[in-house]
């Protein structure tokens, strides 16, 4: 019978069926953090067990860490307290521990990939929504709660249910200064925050094949913003040149294996899926929300619709443009801007920083904006030294954090204060989800970085001298 | 077992008309930093109940004591957003044992059947039925039948049956959690891993 992708890993991980119930999954590979995993570990301890397989198991400590300092110790008792049990409790488990001022510390879902614990054709799980980004590779990747952390833990499984498919096709050369963020935030638009819910989605078509790696786990990660459980992408060359090679990738004869069966990891063409969309790349603009939830975006020449214009009731949507400060009919063009935040796991990655810099380069940071860069590795932060970013970046007036979460989810210092206008890369702009009261708007690293030259939102497209420039 | 049997539940509910009830408003973040599963309940929708300050906003719906119940109906698309089970402990720790929505969000209905607040699933017409009978009388009763899988509107009888999954129905009455069936089958799961192509 015809296979997706999608059926294709998750049959292969299936350890049993119930009448009636879930089925049990095998999980790969499983990466943890300190926030949703010391209630996990308390649970493995009142029921006296162990953890069945912790080699599979990877921890890296990211939501609450500062993104200064980081050498010195976290003054925040709470964050503190939590990164010590995470420190503790994978000791204590034999599980790899990447803590603060480990060379290999990062944003899980950036170091993940980057030292090749993410695998085309696994099944990767982590108390985090956005482990969707793994879906770049192939990988079926998604997020969990701690319940789960603790069966994960326990068993390597899941308990399951198989998810409806959808696969959603882009196709078409994508405009000047329209970025995988754009793609990503232009599909959430069409099908609302809600669109996807009880789905896994696979990207196909040529504008996801030409993009890099970073691309794609840029468009997968922002999957669960339409509701849906996670994205993926067929892997090909692009995904296997990324692959090899890597710390935790397989190698000789483990290799040759893999590749083997990476090569199956692709949907027969008779497949069928629940749902089919199909949208044209050459008509996306670089994208910004105006609302409180990522559906709420729009091409930034467009005006903020209506509310006849929107799915959802006239209530909701007046409660939400009243957060924000905005109103129907408004352009964002122009609108002020207090804070820039560059990174997450959505656009903490070296392209993005390129992109970023791309912009600024022989501009100045505009009077009035905090801008805060944080790389998403310290691969990263190294690969933004090493190809000469951080210079230009330091000419046009701009510093760079440490890696971690960061004014994402504003778990640690990195706040934006309420009433605040922030042009953010990353992936929620829910009500105080970057600070109590902040304002969010997101979009991708170029209007970030046509914001944090200009002071407030700008069309990224008016600064860009040179098509050559980013083609 | 992890959670307190769910059987058939009888009462007044609160009502929360609101779509898209993200995960950051039944717990911010700043608020996940517990190693240990307590006090949650104390911030269930924090930013909307209390003012900067911590003195409680008279105009949400947790502060106005016409309300209570051990149900909350909320709008369309209920929990979207973070995987953060500490969202349905939030839920649970306030004291509500059932959520009623016409839509829930995939992860946030999956960590509330695993500690034990029953996600219940309604019509748009239905939800829209249950908040205008508990606009017009706060005290009325919301019935939550789950071995029937069914919720009625007492004062009316109008009701509606709802979804579950045999087993994780069997899990919520019995009180029963994942993990001691994954325990019990561990001997076939370490067999399925000798033969996983990875």
């Amino acid at each position: 019978m015809s296979k997706t992708l999608f059926d294709k890993v998750w049959d292969t991980h299936v350890v049993r069926k119930i009448e009636g119930g879930p089925d049990v999954l095998f999980i790969d590979r499983h990466l943890i953090h300190e926030v949703t995993s010391p209630v996990a570990f308390l649970g493995l301890k009142s029921r006296g067990i162990k953890v069945l397989y912790p080699e599979r198991t990877f921890a890296t400590a990211d939501h609450n860490t500062p993104t200064i300092n980081q050498h010195l110790p976290v003054a925040d008792p709470l964050s503190a307290n939590q990164l010590k049990a995470l420190e503790s409790n994978s000791n204590e488990y034999g599980i790899s521990h990447w803590g603060l001022g480990h060379q290999k510390n990062g944003i899980v879902h950036v170091v993940g990939p980057e030292y090749g614990i993410t695998q085309p054709g696994a099944t990767i799980v982590c108390g985090d929504s956005h482990t969707s980004t793994h879906g770049a590779f192939g990988a079926i990747a998604f997020g969990i709660g701690t319940s789960e952390v603790e069966m994960v833990l326990s068993t390597q499984c899941i308990m399951q249910p198989k998810p409806k498919k959808m696969r959603i096709n882009v196709n078409g050369k994508l405009g000047v200064g329209v970025t995988p963020k754009d793609v990503a935030l232009f599909i959430i638009s069409q099908l609302t925050t809600s669109g996807a819910t009880g789905y896994f989605v696979e990207y196909a078509g040529d504008v996801f094949e030409n993009m890099t790696m970073e691309g794609r786990m840029t468009v997968c990660n922002l999957s669960i913003e339409m509701g849906a459980r996670g994205g993926m992408i067929a892997p090909d060359e692009t995904t296997i040149n990324y692959v090899k090679g890597r710390e935790f990738s397989p190698k000789g004869e483990a290799w040759d294996k893999a590749l083997a069966y990476y090569k199956t990891l692709k949907t027969d063409a008779d497949a069928v899926f629940d749902k089919e969309l199909t949208f044209d790349g050459s008509t996306i603009e670089p994208m910004i929300t105006y609302g409180t939830n990522p559906g709420m975006g729009m091409g930034i020449s467009h005006e903020i619709p209506n509310a006849d214009q929107v799915e959802g009731g006239a209530a909701t949507y007046a409660k939400s443009l009243g957060y924000m400060g905005f109103h129907e009919g408004d352009s964002m063009i122009g609108k002020k801007v207090d804070f820039v935040f560059v990174g997450s796991c959505t656009n903490g990655r070296i392209e993005d920083f390129r992109a970023f810099t791309s912009i600024v380069k022989g501009r100045h940071k505009a009077d009035g904006v905090t801008v805060w860069l944080v790389p998403g590795s310290h691969i990263v932060e190294a690969q933004i030294k090493e190809e000469g970013l951080l210079d230009i970046l330091t000419e046009a007036g701009f510093t760079l954090r440490q890696p971690g979460c960061s004014a994402c989810l504003a778990m640690n210092d990195d706040k934006i204060p309420a009433g605040k206008y922030a042009v953010s890369t990353s992936n929620r702009n829910f009500e105080g989800r970057q600070g109590p009261g902040s304002r969010t708007m997101l979009a991708s690293p170029l209007v970030a970085a046509a914001a944090a030259v200009t002071g407030v939102v700008t069309d990224p497209r008016t600064l860009i001298e040179s098509i050559k420039e980013l083609v | 077992m992890a959670y307190d049997k769910f059987n058939i539940l009888k009462s007044t509910a609160v009502p929360l008309p609101i779509e898209n009830v993200d995960t950051d408003q039944l717990i911010p973040a700043r608020f996940l930093k517990a190693t240990e599963r307590v006090g949650f309940g104390d911030n269930l929708f924090r930013d909307w109940r209390y003012n900067p300050d911590n003195t409680p906003k008279a105009d949400f719906v947790l502060n106005n004591p016409i309300y209570s119940g051990k149900i909350l109906v909320g709008g369309k698309n209920f929990g979207s957003g973070s995987s953060r089970e500490h969202a349905a402990w939030a839920v649970y720790d306030y004291g509500f044992r059932c959520v009623v929505s016409s839509f829930f969000a995939d992860i946030f209905r999956n960590n509330c059947l695993n500690i034990g607040v029953l996600p219940v699933q309604v019509s748009p017409e239905f939800s829209e039925k249950i908040f205008a009978a508990i606009q017009a009388d706060p005290n009325t009763e919301l019935e939550v039948n789950l071995p029937e899988q069914t919720i009625t509107l007492l004062a009316t009888g109008e009701k509606e049956t709802f979804e579950i999954s045999p087993y994780k129905k069997d899990n919520m009455l019995n009180g029963f959690d994942d993990i001691d069936y994954l325990q019990s089958i561990k001997p076939e799961i370490e067999e399925f891993a000798l033969h996983l192509p990875l």
